[in-house]
């Protein structure tokens, strides 16, 4: 499917010889006015607005993004900020705790759901419905599940359960598993989805070969079929870990950050410092850093993915 | 199929089919774990359906499990109309009409835009066209964080920062690589005879597109739509830097009435709001069914 439109377009070419530069602009001229916006898109957006703020991280930007060049005073006073190296260590916990819950009960759930059970669409339906709904929703809801005085621990006090503790969002030290909670309430149906799908395009000669070499089915999964999903769990750690990096709106709805500064994230510190705090040079800076973070889980994926020539497509 | 161990007869054991018992340990074990995680699932929507329906005292009364004694809509009807998000009292209603005038604009000029794209990629390659998009891909994983702020400025220049249309227009930016990966994934599928046939015909570029390949696309602008509909209602960041104040979404706006009430909180309100928000979503939900899942699993396969 590489080849249509390079005969297309060596069709023309055979007849005279226009140079190089015109065939550059005229060759599939609709074709490349219908692609500006991608082109637009790519050149002004993701090359263009990351370039400007990379520029500008480097630079005193208070209110407005004027400032003189200071080389790295931002990224100095960013990890001086004891603000921000708390939203750091909290978006490794959470995002180490998240990928691996994810992963795990996704996994979990869709080998379940692949054992001819009855209800099977309907159990589905209930495990992705909460990806359907915003973080903001999520967010709130869990919020008030897990408000201290009326929620899930005043109930079970007021059953009679006195003792019972379930304070996560008010108290700083569990916050970040009230958060997980609710991310992997979010997420994991999704997570299924995807593994039922690698689950589902694995042959079932690999599995009559490995019950007759008697292998118990829990090995197989484990040594035979999870090897066989690669490409299924490396995509899932992919997306997943891009969201992570991302997470702002559940935090924003659950927490706000709180209590105090104990579940701050990366993209709240950069909002924060963009539109509210006055300090423009920080929030790029923070940003910058953002980047740097999804370039270090990106590399090597598509190091792995693309890096062979010719392996794709 | 998959490990299902007494289905077949390869093992030494010779007795022959039996009735199976459907109570085997195995089952009693897969059965409970299901159960178990949808509880964990649906517990929170029954909390928010049932909460949204009792009053304040019976809340207060601290059992969240309990059914509402007189289901009443008191809540929803306030949520709707005259809860206090910030300093206006309105209710959600005005940010339910913003979220739809975001919405249907912003999914219908992506999807078209990305259709193209896509038809462009794969029918009518040019130099450079497979790089820009491999940018395209590889940029959609960029935290929005990174382009928050030139993007600010560059609505800022064209006089529409704060307005629908910059909202429009950064749902369609940010739409761009996994729509255009869609179409380009799916034009590519179709049989390339037929984008032949028509050029032999004389058929152009435009022509093509409209008459050959946008009628035979209508499996994907569905998967597409249910895409776009469920995330750009859920948006929640770019709703609140580009709207403007005026045109909040309907997320931004619940997050506002519960999160910055002053005064005693009213929880009914604050749930029955957070039902409505989750109201459109949840249709397209149940509605598209697979439709929704085959939109998961597409936009999930990046690469």
């Amino acid at each position: 499917m590489a080849d249509i439109a390079v005969q297309a377009g060596e069709g023309a070419g055979s007849v005279g010889r226009p140079s190089a530069l015109r065939k550059l602009f005229f060759h599939n001229l609709s074709a490349k006015v219908a692609a500006l916006p991608m082109i637009a898109t790519v050149l002004v957006v993701f090359i263009g607005c990351t370039i400007w703020t990379i520029y500008y991280s480097f630079t005193n930007s208070k209110l407005l993004p004027t400032g003189k060049f200071v080389g790295f005073d931002q990224y100095e006073r960013l990890f001086a900020t004891s603000r921000w190296n708390v939203s750091v260590w909290n978006l490794v916990a959470y995002g180490a705790m998240s990928l691996i819950f994810t992963l795990v009960i996704g996994f979990i759930l869709a080998v379940l759901i692949d054992q001819k059970i009855r209800f099977e669409s309907a159990l589905r339906t209930i495990m992705l419905y909460p990806f359907a709904l915003s973080f903001i929703v999520t967010g709130l809801v869990w919020q008030w599940i897990m408000n201290p005085t009326l929620g899930l621990q005043g109930t079970l006090r007021n059953l009679g359960w006195t003792g019972f503790s379930f304070d996560w969002i008010a108290n700083p030290r569990m916050v970040l598993f009230a958060l997980l909670i609710a991310g992997l309430w979010h997420g994991t149906g999704f997570c299924m989805v995807l593994m039922l799908a690698g689950l589902r395009s694995v042959d079932d000669e690999v599995w009559k070969a490995a019950r007759v070499d008697g292998i118990p089915t829990w090995r197989t999964y484990i040594s035979i079929v999870l090897p066989m999903m690669r490409g299924v769990l490396v995509t899932a750690v992919v997306i997943i870990g891009s969201g992570i990096v991302r997470l702002y709106d559940l935090v924003v709805a659950l927490t706000n950050g709180g209590p105090g500064i104990s579940s701050e994230v990366p993209a709240k510190y950069v909002f924060n410092y963009m539109f509210s705090g006055g300090n423009i040079g920080q929030g790029l800076a923070a940003a910058t850093m953002m980047l740097l973070t999804v370039l270090i889980i990106m590399i090597p994926w598509a190091y792995l993915e693309f890096g062979g020539k010719g392996k794709r497509t | 199929m998959a490990g299902s161990p007494p289905v077949e007869a390869g093992t030494v054991e010779a007795r022959g089919p039996r009735p199976k018992p459907f109570f085997t340990p195995r089952k009693i074990i897969i059965y409970t774990t299901l159960v178990f995680f949808s509880l964990y699932y649906l517990f929170p929507l029954y909390i928010m359906v049932v909460t949204s329906l009792k009053t304040m005292p019976e809340i207060r009364f601290g059992n969240i499990f309990a059914l509402p004694q007189t289901p009443n809509f008191d809540a929803w009807v306030r949520a709707w109309t005259s809860a206090c998000t910030g300093l206006n009292c309105q209710g959600l209603s005005p940010g339910f009409w913003n979220s739809v005038k975001i919405t249907i604009p912003s999914t219908i000029v992506s999807i078209f835009i990305a259709a193209v794209n896509g038809y462009a990629l794969i029918n009518w390659r040019f130099k450079g066209s497979e790089i820009f998009f491999a940018i395209l891909i590889f940029g959609s994983f960029i935290p929005y964080q990174v382009m928050l702020y030139p993007l600010v400025m560059i609505t800022r220049e064209l006089k529409i920062f704060g307005t629908l249309q910059a909202v429009i227009l950064i749902h369609t930016v940010f739409g761009m690589p996994i729509l255009t990966l869609l179409f380009r994934n799916y034009f590519a599928s179709l049989p390339q005879e037929l984008f032949k046939a028509a050029r032999v015909d004389g058929a152009g570029f435009w022509r093509i597109f409209f008459e050959i390949m946008l009628p035979m696309s209508l499996p994907i602008f569905v998967v597409a739509l249910i895409l776009q509909i469920t995330g750009i209602w859920n948006d929640f960041l770019f709703g609140v830097v580009f709207a403007g104040t005026q045109n909040y979404p309907m997320t931004v706006q619940l997050n506002n009435i519960v999160n910055s009430a002053q005064g005693t909180p009213e929880y009914n309100v604050n749930m029955a709001a957070t039902v409505l928000t989750g109201l459109v979503p949840l249709t397209v939900y149940f509605i598209s069914g697979k439709w929704f899942v085959r939109g998961v699993a597409a936009g999930a396969v990046k690469g």
